[in-house]
Formats: structure tokens, C-alpha cells, sequence
């Protein structure tokens, strides 16, 4: 009998629910909007993260091309060559940036040149345009050339390409080699060489950046007992062990830390749609507590009032939810489009259910949790409402009130936590949002009470009945500054920082600051350059000799033995990098001394009194007064840490790591990095065809070029965070017309009730445009100049830039976003403003 | 005959801040089974506070309620909630029909309470009782007041309570169709013999009663039997 009543129950409950949310339904189908966004955006990325590491995974041997590789970042040494020799070397490759020319054209361009032996790659293909040239360039002694590169110098297979001394013909365009990403190949697009032909380059000499790979394929062998069991003896020549599984783990940590961005962005969206839904049923409930006084009266018990509306809440959730995990899971064929620059490979769609369950979960408990503060209310309400109508007797449950704000909150943190995986973060990330809705809150809060303290009374009528509509009861002030100012913060916030990450690029306008810098400049070219410099009427801003050398032991200890030391607390790159030292007399104006004595010149018979940055001092434990070892290619030298310097690495300077005084290294093996500022694109081009002509082994970096591209890849990272800010905003936009259609509800009574005491239209028109500008302005303002607060302190901790605040937000952004208020306020007034008000009354009350 | 309702020195006090303001003070009385009886008293008497607490919508002060056999006091609200929707039947002032309901599923929302599977037919044969037979699926906001007032008729006999209590039934309508409201009552009433209690300040309402409560500041003047109808 219990199971046939609460079975019944359980039907009357859903019919009831169905017949109560029927009349509501264009109020439900809003709420219902303001979490489809935010869902869809969630669902999205968290399937496109899972394809990616489902594609990462699949595709692991084609990312790498070989099963292992050996690379070394010097010439290896004997013992690496006959470890290479015992495993069986299937391919390698020498691959160094350098100065490409192109005869037909004239043009000049920087390069990765890659230098084959063997069939590379084992898995995956290098795609080439002839098809068959992939295949056949070695044998045909002949380059593969990076398709855009190419399609910019208008050139094709047949023409040919220089490099260094060695003239070859293209045999085709490259269009993707395993590995290679275009926005990684955008600096120094490749260019594929066969090995046997590198020794006529003539540029592997000294100096050059290097880097030598060797490429096994090997199905069976065991990975990780060989990288485990050979990476130690490697690293202790300066070279290193990599499979396809540990590369491909790697790929999938870098996704995953940008699938983990792009995942907050979403759930900012998904937030803002839950304020709206907490907001809406908020009024939603408050005109219902009535009909819900009535329902007890007839015989419901508080669990069926308030399982009603629950199940209206649970089915708003439910069906948000799968039209959200629908829109994201359409949104994947959008993703590997937006993302093809940043992708190694091709990205096949594969549609996980976790995601999409996930979606629904969420849009069902997101509901619930939101709506549940304003839901109590019909558990708490009295059956006595019906004869007294006196809403302030409504009991308020302090305690449940505060269980559901935690149950929020923790809720907030643990979704974070797992989207961050770090409980430090997942924290900072949740107090930054109830931060800022704590702001958004308390700047509305404060202007009510200003409002309300020194209120205008000398203003007109309408003017003050808009400033009264502000704070009346059941007003929207508080949801409409949260929606419009986070709306805002957001949109101003990805405005500013990138105007911080772009102001970077602009530095190349500044005179003086050299545009032109070359690299590996030998001793013997150095008097033919300066010269060459002259004739062109171009000053050198700056010409620094530099050495190579590595660590040999610190404090009295050696480096190979430090590698072995599991205990050892200091930074191991230190002990394998090959440093790259000038010396000098004087410091610069980008270096300041912090700790130590600066000294200029070496004693003879003395260590060697060296100057070291404080973030190397760090890394290597080093204080002033430590000893250590340098090799300067075969030759030892005892230095002393003499002081501890601060570089401005963000200026346009060549900075050094490591500092040697005058009087040591004058004679030591070395090269010659050169600057200069060439005022036009024009006259830059002339100079890097000259010098590559004269001059093949040197490289030249055009700063202006690599602007160029830096822009462009910003700009294709600020479209991709505009992508998934357009989530926030068209959330944000969704939650502001839902709000404004609630204040409808409150407000419409009221337009009528004035119409009907003989309001003109313009009036009534007067009354609610201003009180949207009101808002309009207060939420939008609160937004930037939050986002400014923001911003400031990003470009000072993140970004460690100056920052100079664009003024678009205020010109732009301000007006534009409160006319859109206004206009979706003024939108409400069409049927009050021609209609009848009797008619008004009977069909929206 | 016995006692369907026992009130025993009720009082009812609200605290406003550190004021204590008591509405009703010293209520004893009862009301027989079947009997028609009136409760009338100016504004501010205490009419409302009274029924509210006789029906169980709010909680006494002092005092003892008993409904249908059951002290109220004895049961959590909902407990009283199932006594309502079993023994006790409800017509207000301003109707209080659902407004998202139409006038069918208003009538019948007690009825499916109880689990009752055959609501609508009976429902149904109640709105064609009042006249509202063609009106079954309009809402309220498409119904007159006196149509409403029909329906929320029909819907206070649907699950064929013991006692029914009428606030100011006619309070909002004009004479003509409060009188056609009433009549309606009274027959509905006279077929199911249920007990009614009425508030009302219509004395000529309240004369066609059997019992008339008076009211003053809270505090029962008188409280006598008129004539039989």
C-alpha cells in the first residue's frame, strides 16, 4: 500500500511539476539557456582533451617517427657514437638554424636545417608536394623546403636554395614531418638536406648551435629498461635518451596544461550561468510561494512542496545539460580547425561518453546547487501565507542557508582542484572568484546604500523613480552588476593582457634598439663585417665576443659525480648546459649588482673572479665566494663567484648568464654576436642578401620578422581564448536577458499601474531607460576597472611587463555594453507600451 | 451530537522586538458536527488569526485545538498537512487557485494527494455542479471572479471534507454573485453534510447561520445558537 501511495506520490509530483513549469515554460526555457553555454563549452574541451590524448597515445611512434632517439646537443663523444653503434642506428640527422638564399628570387630567410641520413621516419610519413619526393630527395641530392616558405618566396620544385656553400635544387615542398608543428617551424621553417651533403655547407664549425639525432626503430625492445638503463651513461656525455612513449607523455602534459586553461574559461561560463539560474529561481520561487502555501494548505507536505519545484529545477539541469553536451560535442569538428596550428599531427575525432555524462551530471547538480538557496523557501513557507500574504514572516533557515553556501563552495574548489590538479591552485582559483563576486557584490551593495543616503530629491520625477527602481523589493541591482560586470571583466581582462603581451613586439619601433642581430660571427670575419657595416652607413649597437664552455666541478666537486647524487638539491641542468660566457669590464645599465664586488679585470695567478645572475645563483646553490670549474674546451679554469648581478632579460640586449672579467678569455676559441638597427624592411632584406652572400656561416636573426610572427601567434592564441571567452559572454549575455526579463515581472505591475494613472509612453519609456543605464554603467564601470586592478597585477607577477591601459574598454566596451542593457531593458516595455493596460494586467501578471 | 471542533482557551501573541502584541485571548469554544456557524468581528478582531489556527495553519500561544477527533498540538506540520487534505476543506477571500493550473486540475489537486485515481471524473461531475461544466481547462486568469470562487467551491468539497472553513467567501465579489456563491455553498453543503465555518462581517450572512461567534479585540462577546436553516 506504501509503495502503490508514494509511487502514485512519485507520478502526481511529475505531473505537477510538468503542469506548474508548462505556464512557465518561457521563463524555464531562460534558465535553462544561462547553463547551456557553460556546458557546452565544459563538455568541449574536456572531449577534445580526451581525443587529444586518445590521438597522442594512438599516434605516439608517428609523433617521434622512430621508436627511440639519441640526440646530443654537441658533436658526441666516442662513447655515445659506439652506444649509437651497439643499438643499431636506423637514421640520424644534423640539424642546426642557419641562413637560407634563394638564387631565383634574391631573398634571404633564416632556417632549421635538417641534415638526413636513412629513412626517416619509420612511422608516420613526411608529406610532400610532388608526393614521391619524400622518397627521393637523397637519392637526388636535392631539399625539401617548408611549403609556406616556399608559396612566400614564390618558388617551386626545380628552383634552387643556398645554404651556406652549397647550392642544391628543390625537389619539393614539405608540407608536414613527424614532430613538427607549424607554429614551431613558423621562425625557422625546415629545410630537409641530405646528410652526405652537409660537410659542403661548410657551417658545422665552431660556435653553431647543433643538434645531432639518431633515430632507432625497435618494436620489440623494452623502453624503459633502456632509456633506464642508458640514460645515466648518456647523460654524463651530454646526450640523451628519448622513446616515443616518454615524448608522447610529454605532448600530453603540454596539452594538458592548455586543455586545463581553456577548461576554467569554461567553467567562468558555466559559473555565470549558475548566477543566473540562482537569480532566476530566486524570483521564480518568491512568485510561487503563494501557490505553494495553497498546496499546503490542500494537504501537501513540505517534501512534496518542495520535490515539485526540485523536479522542475532536476529537468531544467537534465535537459540543459544534454543540449549543452550536444552543442560541445558539434563543437569538436570545430577544434582541431581552430587549433591546427598548435597540433603535431591530425586529430581524429573520437566521441568519448565520459564527457558527456559528465555534462549532464553537471548541469543537473550545478542547477540543483544554485537553486537550491532559493528552493528552501518552499520547504520553510507557511500555509498561513494564504491568509496573510505577509512575505517577511517567511522564516529564513540560517543554518541550511550556510550548508548550502560550503556545499557551493566546495564544490566550486573540487571541480577546480580536478581540473588544476593542485589543491594550492584549485584554491586561489576559487577564492579569485568569490573575490570577485564579492567585489561585484559589495560595489552594487554600496551603491544602493550612497543611493539611498544621499538620495537626489530634488531630481524630476522619472529620474528619481529610475534611481528608486534600484533598490525597491525584489530588485535586480545585485544580479544585473554581477552579470554585466563579470561579462565585462572578462571581455576588458583578455583585452588588456593581450595589449600587455603585444606591447613585447612593439619595442622594434623604438630607435636605437638594434632589429638586426647575427650569430656566429667568427674572429676572421669580424674586421670584414664592421666594414661591411660602414659602407652601408649602419652603426653596430653591439659586438660581443662569446665563448663556449660547461661546469667541470662546484665546490670542489665534479659535475659527473654530482649526477650520480639522487640528494643533490640544485638544479641539474646547470651541471649538463653548455654556457655561452662574454667578459667584459663594466656592467650595462640592464644589470645591477645585488650581491659581491663587480671586478673588471682578472690577477693573474688568482682564481678567476666571475659574475653570476641571481637566478643561476639559485639554480647552482652558488653564493659569493663559491668556487667552481669551467671548461673552456679542454681547457680548465679555476673562477670564484665575485657577485651576484639582476639582468632585465626583457630588454633588447644581449645578456649574459655568466660574466668573465678582461684578461682571460681574449684568446680563447671564439665567436662574435653582432646588433645593429636597419630603419626599413627594404634595407634589411639588402643587408641579409649580402651577408648571407659574403658572410654563409653567419645567421641572422631579422627581429622585425620574428615580431611579425610572434604577432601572429598571438594573435592565433588570442583568438583561441576569444573562442572560449565567447562562451562567457554569450553566457553573460543570456543571464542579463534573463534578468532583465524577471525584473519584467516585478516591474510591469507597476508600468501598468502608472499607465493606467495616465503615464505617457515616454515617461514610462524615461523611467526604465535610465534605470538600465544606471546599471548598465555601474556593472560595466565595476567590470573594467576591476579587470584594470586585475590586469596590473598580471603584467607586474605574470607577465613581469609595464603595463599601459589601453583606453578601448572605456570607449568601447562602457557604452557599447550598457546600450545593450538598455536596449534588452526597453525591449520589455513593447507590450505595456501598446497595449491596453486591463490586457497587459490579465495576460503577463 | 458530538464536537468536531474544540477550541480550549486559546491565545495567540506575536513578538515584535521587545513588544508583545496578543491577537486573541481566552477563545473557548466548540462547533458541532454538520452545524453552520459564523465567526464575525470587526477588522483587526482576530477572525483570520482564529481560523488560521482552527484549520492548523499556524501554532497557538496557549490554548488547546482539537479537529476531528486530533489535538493539533500533538502533530508537526506534516501531520496536520494529511489532516487537512483528508478531513478539511478551504474557500478564501481572493479564491487562491493555482494560477498555473487550469480550473480542472485546481479542483482535483486534493483529490490527487490522496492518490485518487479517478480525480478527473470526479472533478469534472463537481465543476459541471457549479456550472463551470465548459470552463474545465481555463485557467484562472481567464475566468470571471465569480467563475474562480465556483471553482474554488468546487475544489474546498472535492476530497469530501468533514469541516470546511470560508474566509470572507463573498469578500470580493459583488452582491449579486456573492449571493448566487453562497446559495451554491449552502447546497453543496446540505448534500454532503459537512460542517461549515464561516468568517465573515456580513451580518446577514451570518444570521443564516446556525452558531455566530462574535468577536471584539481578540476576545469572544457572545456566541449563539440563531435558527436552524
Amino acid at each position: 500500500m506504501g509503495n502503490i501511495n508514494s509511487k502514485l506520490n512519485f507520478q502526481w509530483l511529475l505531473k505537477m511539476a510538468w503542469r506548474d513549469g508548462k505556464a512557465s515554460l518561457s521563463r524555464l526555457m531562460l534558465f535553462m539557456a544561462s547553463i547551456i553555454l557553460g556546458i557546452a563549452a565544459v563538455v568541449s574541451i574536456q572531449l577534445f582533451s580526451d581525443n587529444l590524448k586518445q590521438n597522442i597515445q594512438k599516434q605516439s611512434k608517428s609523433l617521434m617517427g622512430a621508436d627511440f632517439i639519441i640526440d646530443s646537443k654537441q658533436e658526441p663523444s666516442e662513447k655515445v657514437l659506439a652506444i649509437v653503434d651497439s643499438l643499431g642506428v636506423d637514421a640520424s640527422e644534423v640539424n642546426f638554424v642557419s641562413m637560407a638564399a634563394f638564387p631565383k628570387s634574391g631573398g634571404t630567410k633564416l632556417v632549421k636545417v635538417r641534415a638526413m641520413e636513412g629513412q626517416f621516419p619509420f612511422y608516420g610519413d613526411i608529406t610532400t608536394e610532388p608526393a614521391a619526393a619524400g622518397a627521393t630527395y637523397q637519392r637526388l641530392g636535392g631539399a625539401l623546403v617548408d611549403a609556406t616558405l616556399l608559396l612566400q618566396y614564390n618558388m617551386t620544385a626545380g628552383d634552387s636554395i643556398k645554404i651556406g656553400e652549397l647550392t642544391l635544387p628543390i625537389i619539393g615542398a614539405l608540407q608536414s614531418i613527424p614532430g613538427s608543428t607549424a607554429i614551431s617551424s613558423s621562425v625557422a621553417p625546415t629545410v630537409l638536406i641530405p646528410f652526405s651533403l652537409i660537410e659542403k655547407t661548410d657551417l658545422l664549425q665552431l660556435g653553431s648551435r647543433k643538434e645531432y639525432q639518431y633515430f632507432f626503430k625497435a618494436p620489440e625492445v623494452n623502453l624503459d629498461a633502456l632509456s633506464e638503463k642508458l640514460n645515466p651513461i648518456l647523460d654524463a656525455e651530454n646526450a640523451d635518451l628519448d622513446t616515443h612513449i616518454s615524448t608522447s607523455e610529454r605532448l600530453g602534459k603540454r596539452y594538458d596544461n592548455v586543455s586545463r586553461f581553456l577548461n576554467l574559461v569554461a567553467f567562468i561560463a558555466l559559473l555565470l550561468g549558475c548566477i543566473g539560474i540562482a537569480s532566476s529561481v530566486h524570483i521564480y520561487i518568491k512568485e510561487k510561494l503563494k501557490s505553494v502555501a495553497v498546496l499546503k494548505c490542500l494537504g501537501a507536505s513540505r517534501k512534496q512542496s518542495f520535490l515539485i519545484y526540485l523536479i522542475q529545477i532536476i529537468s531544467i539541469g537534465l535537459i540543459g545539460g544534454i543540449i549543452g553536451s550536444a552543442i560541445g560535442t558539434g563543437l569538436q569538428y570545430a577544434f582541431p580547425y581552430i587549433l591546427q596550428d598548435f597540433l603535431p599531427f591530425n586529430v581524429e575525432i573520437i566521441i568519448s561518453i565520459q564527457p558527456i555524462i559528465m555534462g549532464v551530471a553537471l548541469g543537473v547538480l550545478m542547477s540543483v546547487l544554485f537553486a537550491l538557496l532559493p528552493l528552501l523557501g518552499t520547504w520553510y513557507v507557511s500555509p498561513l501565507e494564504v491568509l496573510r500574504g505577509a512575505e517577511d514572516n517567511l522564516q529564513k533557515p540560517k543554518y541550511a542557508r550556510i550548508v548550502v553556501f560550503v556545499t557551493i563552495a566546495v564544490f566550486i574548489f573540487l571541480f577546480s582542484f580536478w581540473m588544476l590538479k593542485d589543491a594550492v591552485d584549485g584554491l586561489i582559483f576559487t577564492a579569485g572568484i568569490f573575490v570577485t563576486i564579492a567585489i561585484m557584490a559589495g560595489v552594487a551593495h554600496l551603491f544602493i546604500q550612497l543611493i539611498k543616503n544621499y538620495f537626489p530629491s530634488s531630481w524630476g520625477y522619472t529620474k528619481r523613480q529610475s534611481l528608486l527602481n534600484l533598490f525597491r523589493p525584489n530588485n535586480q541591482t545585485m544580479v544585473l552588476v554581477l552579470a554585466i560586470g563579470l561579462g565585462t571583466f572578462l571581455i576588458s581582462t583578455l583585452y588588456f593582457t593581450k595589449d600587455i603581451l603585444l606591447a613585447k613586439t612593439s619595442l622594434e619601433n623604438k630607435k636605437n634598439d638594434a632589429n638586426i642581430i647575427l650569430l656566429d660571427v667568427q674572429t676572421e670575419q669580424e674586421t670584414a663585417l664592421l666594414k661591411t657595416f660602414k659602407s652601408k652607413d649602419l652603426e653596430v649597437i653591439d659586438n660581443v665576443p662569446i665563448i663556449t664552455m660547461r661546469m667541470e666541478s662546484i665546490h670542489g666537486r665534479s659535475v659527473s659525480d654530482m649526477r650520480q647524487d639522487s640528494t643533490l638539491t640544485m638544479r641539474k641542468w646547470v651541471l649538463n648546459h653548455e654556457f655561452r660566457v662574454t667578459y667584459r669590464d663594466s656592467l650595462k645599465e640592464t644589470e645591477e649588482l645585488i650581491a659581491g664586488e663587480w671586478i673588471g679585470t682578472a690577477t693573474p695567478g688568482k682564481p678567476i673572479p666571475i659574475s653570476i645572475t641571481d637566478n643561476m645563483a639559485d639554480d647552482a646553490n652558488l653564493k659569493v665566494g663559491d668556487k667552481a670549474v669551467f671548461n673552456v674546451q679542454g681547457v680548465l679554469m679555476e673562477t670564484v663567484v665575485s657577485s651576484i648581478r639582476k639582468v632585465d632579460w626583457t630588454s633588447m640586449q644581449i645578456n649574459f648568464t655568466i660574466l668573465f672579467p678582461t684578461g682571460v678569455l681574449e684568446n680563447a676559441p671564439q665567436f662574435n654576436v653582432m646588433t645593429t638597427y636597419v630603419p626599413t624592411k627594404e634595407s634589411s632584406a639588402a643587408l641579409q642578401r649580402d651577408l648571407v652572400q659574403q658572410y654563409p656561416n653567419v645567421t641572422i636573426l631579422d627581429l622585425r620578422q620574428v615580431f611579425t610572427i610572434v604577432e601572429d601567434i598571438l594573435d592565433k592564441i588570442s583568438w583561441i581564448i576569444n573562442f572560449m571567452a565567447f562562451f562567457s559572454i554569450l553566457t553573460g549575455l543570456i543571464v542579463l536577458v534573463g534578468s532583465v526579463r524577471n525584473s519584467k515581472y516585478q516591474r510591469i505591475k507597476e508600468s501598468v499601474l502608472l499607465r493606467t494613472l495616465g503615464a505617457k509612453s515616454k515617461q514610462i519609456l524615461e523611467i526604465t531607460a535610465l534605470e538600465y543605464v544606471y546599471l548598465g554603467i555601474l556593472g560595466s564601470l565595476t567590470g573594467v576597472l576591476l579587470s584594470l586592478v586585475g590586469s596590473q597585477l598580471l603584467a607586474l607577477f605574470l607577465f613581469k611587463e609595464p603595463f599601459v591601459p589601453s583606453v578601448i574598454p572605456f570607449l568601447v566596451f562602457l557604452p557599447g555594453i550598457t546600450f545593450l542593457v538598455v536596449l534588452i531593458g526597453l525591449s520589455n516595455l513593447k507590450s505595456v507600451l501598446n497595449s491596453p493596460p486591463l490586457e497587459v494586467l490579465r495576460k503577463e501578471v | 451530537m458530538s464536537n468536531i471542533l474544540k477550541i480550549n482557551d486559546l491565545e495567540k501573541t506575536y513578538t515584535s522586538g521587545s513588544k508583545k502584541l496578543t491577537v486573541i485571548s481566552n477563545i473557548s469554544f466548540e462547533v458541532e458536527k454538520g452545524c453552520i456557524f459564523s465567526i464575525v468581528g470587526p477588522s483587526g478582531s482576530g477572525k483570520t488569526t482564529l481560523l488560521g489556527l482552527c484549520a492548523g495553519l499556524d501554532y497557538p500561544s496557549s490554548g488547546t485545538i482539537e479537529l476531528c477527533g486530533t489535538r493539533l498540538e500533538d502533530l508537526n506540520e506534516d501531520e496536520r498537512a494529511a489532516l487537512r487534505n483528508k478531513e478539511v476543506g478551504f474557500i478564501f477571500q481572493n479564491f487562491q487557485l493555482l494560477p498555473t493550473l487550469t480550473a480542472l486540475e485546481n479542483v482535483i489537486v486534493p483529490l490527487e494527494l490522496q492518490g485518487d485515481k479517478n480525480a478527473a471524473k470526479f472533478g469534472i461531475a463537481l465543476l459541471e455542479k457549479v456550472g463551470l461544466g465548459d470552463r474545465l481547462h481555463h485557467y484562472p486568469s481567464q475566468l470571471s471572479g465569480g467563475e474562480q470562487q465556483r471553482v474554488a467551491l468546487a475544489r474546498a468539497f472535492s476530497n469530501k471534507p468533514s469541516i470546511l472553513f470560508a474566509d470572507e467567501p463573498t469578500g470580493n465579489l459583488d452582491e449579486e454573485t456573492g449571493e448566487k456563491v453562497i446559495q451554491l455553498l449552502f447546497e453543496l453543503n446540505k448534500e454532503a453534510g459537512t460542517t461549515l465555518v464561516i468568517i465573515t462581517h456580513d451580518l446577514d450572512l451570518a444570521n443564516r447561520t446556525q452558531q455566530i461567534l462574535r468577536l471584539k479585540g481578540g476576545k469572544i462577546i457572545s456566541n449563539e445558537k440563531t435558527r436552524t436553516i
